[in-house]
């Protein structure tokens, strides 16, 4: 399998980047370079084998449900590039 | 010609945990924009995200509540997509494997006058986080973004697309909101947005395979979510019955005009390019752990409308009635125990009757009802034996609802409302009332019924109220016929 302009120009908007055309072809090898290695592991056998979603054998720990955050929102906000009445502001969306 | 309706319905509840599901920031509705939302909150780098453990029993909750399977290991997914309520640029949530799979929700609900039951299948649960809002008020032509929502734990609650109809849709999300406040894991709070629905609708001709589906987002009322599944389908039938095909979408409500429109949407909104969060390691769930949640449940509306049904020889329209929220199922129960278990039809009928009345006029909850369950007891116990009659209780219950006394004996000391069930007390006024009415007794004589309710009416008057109808009826009947 190996991805064609049209579907890097697609990934590439869903990633929200901005790739030059000669950005956009080294970036189309790179991608396929990964799915050939894909390709190469999915050649292996795996009846049997238990379907992974983390690489190590551990389960998640969990918190007690406590409030343990103050508020800390002056610090962060004299960070933020632009702030009114406690809110952060960015260029309008409008859906 | 005939269509035919498939609704399938999407639920979000916001899960009542004290802190975020995976940060330490409060989740308390209300506070001033951004002092509830932490580093985690607003994806400051190198923050990592801990999981909550109530949020996960609330989860487990709902599982045992509609007989699901709680899958012994499920897992973290990010959904991936731009918006600037969302910082980290896609949200945890789960996709394969989530935490509630199978299960299903009774709904009952009145098909051309016959009531029939149907148990609407649910597809999943899964655990996510709340995105922040936005507020598109003009801020010099920027956006506002207040982060204290992101990270509040929500369970998304899918159906399969088993209803056929809005009333079933509404009957399926009153069933569901009853259930999950029930079990205590969300406040059901509808206007603050605690519990919002999606709706996805189709129409097809019947037989013919699934029609394409608009999916109705952010329904917060159930009024809303009636008005808009009905305008969807009558605007997928017309636009079908003009030769038009229906295409895909998101669709918005507008309470204002009662009408739902497209979202203006692009073409690849939906590809979320899910994939495991390497953040958050598989969430295991053992079977001593479910025991444990099971054991602090409360028992469930099913089972105590069953129970409602054999203990207390109720019928199913009356339980369910009783059962319908646990504020007004314990109140019930309260009553009853007070009350003795022969009083549990006249408890249920008040309780179903007068009180939820007086509740729903002064927009009330049971919970917070001026007549306590033993108040009420109390009064029920004095209409068993015979002290009051109907009428005298109404005048009771108000003035126990007016706060006038603390129980029902002290009311009807106070104001005389013993019912006279003396017949040497009674018989004196019969005599007056017939003396006074010579030509009802006549009309009487010659055949007329009517006047016989007449005299009844009169003998009421006069002991203004408090004598028992029935021994009324059957004293001047004896008096009158000579029997």
């Amino acid at each position: 399998m190996s991805l064609n302009p049209e579907e890097v120009r697609r990934i590439v908007r869903l990633a929200r980047l901005e790739l030059s055309p000669e950005e956009a072809g080294r970036t189309r090898d790179q991608l396929n370079d990964i799915l050939s290695f894909i390709e190469q592991l999915q050649a292996v056998d795996t009846t049997g084998v238990a379907p992974m979603a983390h690489a190590m054998d551990v389960v998640q720990r969990l918190r007690a449900d406590a409030v343990t955050e103050p508020d800390r929102r002056d610090v962060f906000q004299a960070i933020a590039p632009e702030t009114e009445a406690g809110l952060y502001l960015v260029p309008k969306v409008i859906e | 010609m005939n269509w035919e309706v498939v609704i399938g319905l999407e639920t979000h509840a916001q899960l009542q945990t004290k802190s975020k599901i995976f940060s330490g920031a409060a989740t308390a509705f209300g506070a001033e924009p951004n002092r509830q939302a932490c580093a985690v909150d607003i994806a400051l780098p190198g923050v990592l995200p801990v999981l909550n453990r109530e949020a996960v029993v609330c989860a487990i909750k709902l599982g045992l509540a509609v007989g699901a399977d709680i899958a012994p290991r499920s897992f973290f997914a990010r959904k991936n997509y731009f918006y600037p309520d969302l910082p980290k640029g896609y949200q945890i949530s789960q996709f394969e494997i989530p935490v509630v799979l199978g299960g299903t929700v009774p709904i009952r609900v009145s098909h051309g006058g016959t009531p029939i039951e149907k148990a609407v299948r649910l597809t999943r649960a899964h655990l996510e986080e709340d995105a922040g809002k936005s507020l598109h008020e003009d801020f010099h032509g920027k956006t506002g973004i207040d982060l204290n929502r992101a990270g509040t734990p929500l369970l998304e609650i899918v159906t399969e697309p088993d209803m056929c109809s809005s009333a079933e849709a509404v009957a399926y999300a009153k069933a569901l909101h009853s259930l999950v406040t029930w079990i205590g894991i969300c406040d059901g709070n509808m206007q603050e947005g605690s519990f919002r629905c999606d709706a996805n609708v189709s129409v097809r001709r019947p037989g013919a395979p699934l029609g394409t589906r608009r999916e109705i987002k952010n329904l917060n009322s159930f009024r809303f979510l009636q008005q808009a599944i009905d305008y969807e389908i009558g605007w997928q039938i017309n636009e079908i019955e003009e030769g038009r095909k229906i295409g895909q979408a998101t669709v918005l409500f507008d309470p204002d005009t009662g009408e739902t429109r497209a979202m203006r949407s692009k073409e690849d909104a939906h590809d979320y390019r899910y994939f495991p969060d390497p953040d958050l390691l598989p969430l295991e769930i053992t079977p001593v752990w479910i025991d444990e949640v099971k054991r602090g449940m409360p028992e469930l509306p099913t089972a105590m409308q069953a129970r409602f049904e054999a203990e207390f020889g109720l019928s199913a329209y009356d339980a369910a009635a009783l059962t319908a929220t646990r504020d007004t199922a314990t109140y019930f129960e309260d009553c009853v125990t007070t009350a003795g278990k022969d009083n549990a039809k006249t408890c249920a009928n008040w309780v179903m009757g007068e009180l939820a009345a007086r509740l729903n006029r002064d927009e009330m909850d049971t919970s917070a009802s001026p007549v306590s369950a033993g108040q009420l007891a109390g009064m029920v116990r004095r209409i068993a034996d015979g002290t009051l009659s109907s009428k005298l209780a109404k005048e009771v219950f108000e003035a126990l609802w007016s706060g006038e006394a603390a129980d029902a004996d002290a009311i009807i000391e106070s104001r005389g409302l013993k019912q006279m069930s003396d017949a040497s007390a009674i018989e004196p006024i019969i005599d007056e009332v017939l003396a006074a009415n010579p030509k009802s007794v006549e009309e009487f004589r010659a055949g007329k019924e009517k006047a016989f309710n007449a005299l009844v009416g009169q003998i009421m008057k006069a002991t203004k109220g408090k004598a028992n109808p029935q021994q009324v009826n059957d004293l001047l009947r004896r008096k009158l016929t000579g029997a």
